[in-house]
């Protein structure tokens, strides 16, 4: 990614409710703040969903990721609504099912297992942003 | 008498991302529903409203719905206004940290001690409103375990 180049966003959806909701959310943290902090972006979905003109400018016209915790993928949806060209999506919920021996408790507080879950969306994220950042895909 | 549905209260959490208040409206809105006020409240998925979330969309139709916002932004009540209804109460993170004097809260993904506090505040904050919107007295008991008295 040249310097020039935005940011790549990144929106996870904000589950209140269940632990894979927490997940996504600690996802997109681990992805934005320790795996890919030079390519990545967080951007809030309740920005999304109320129409922030300034939130909405960051996922315009370009590609984005969403993370999210369950099929209703609120994260996914926020992004088309507001203009993205291409949204990856990244879902838990199929995470969860590549790594069995997981479960992932907690909502405030992730258990050790919901942070490994975590982890590992964190993993499947970063290769797509690679993917998009070597597409020069994002504009 | 028909066997009527308990009135609840519903809280909406900005859950903001970006900022570390909207990490204490999640900590604040999971306090209340799991410890301080379990029977009386609900959260609602602020997402959903947009995603299309028929049920909690009909919830903050007939049911009255605390916001609670990380800004001045007030992504939750404004979004819950503009797809369902005005919220009978509204919270922001940032105004009661100014009137209790709080100053670094730490960060989005981790609050440090300072926001901790925060967040009991504001969970005691909704609880007044949930009260009050319930029209109950005011309980001792249940408020912020752990910080009363003996």
């Amino acid at each position: 990614m040249n310097g020039t180049r935005c940011k790549i966003p990144v929106v996870p959806c904000s589950g209140i409710g269940k632990s894979l909701g927490a997940a996504a959310r600690e996802a997109a943290f681990v992805l934005a703040e320790d795996l890919r902090p030079d390519k990545t972006k967080i951007v809030a979905l309740s920005l999304l969903v109320l129409g922030d003109d300034e939130a909405r400018r960051e996922v315009a016209g370009g590609e984005a990721v969403a993370i999210d915790g369950c099929k209703l993928e609120c994260a996914a949806k926020g992004l088309a609504c507001s203009g993205a060209s291409s949204v990856h999506k990244v879902a838990v919920f199929d995470v969860v099912r590549r790594h069995r021996g997981l479960k992932p408790e907690g909502v405030c507080d992730l258990n050790e297992d919901g942070l490994r879950l975590a982890r590992a969306t964190a993993d499947e994220a970063a290769k797509i942003v690679d993917e998009i950042d070597a597409e020069g895909g994002h504009a | 008498m028909p066997n009527l549905p308990r009135k609840k209260v519903g809280l909406i959490a900005c859950s903001g991302e970006e900022l570390p208040e909207g990490t204490v409206t999640r900590r604040a809105v999971r306090k209340v529903l799991e410890t301080l006020r379990p029977d009386d409240t609900v959260t609602l998925c602020l997402p959903l409203f947009l995603a299309g979330g028929e049920g909690e969309r009909a919830f903050a139709r007939y049911y009255p719905t605390i916001a609670v916002d990380g800004c001045d932004k007030r992504c939750a009540a404004l979004a819950t206004e503009k797809y369902s209804a005005t919220p009978a109460a509204s919270i922001v993170v940032t105004e009661i940290a100014k009137e209790s004097g709080c100053g670094a809260i730490g960060t989005a993904r981790r609050l440090d001690e300072s926001g901790m506090r925060l967040a009991e505040t504001v969970a005691e904050k909704i609880v007044e409103e949930t009260d009050r919107l319930l029209k109950k007295k005011p309980r001792a008991a249940g408020r912020a375990a752990g910080r009363e008295k003996p």
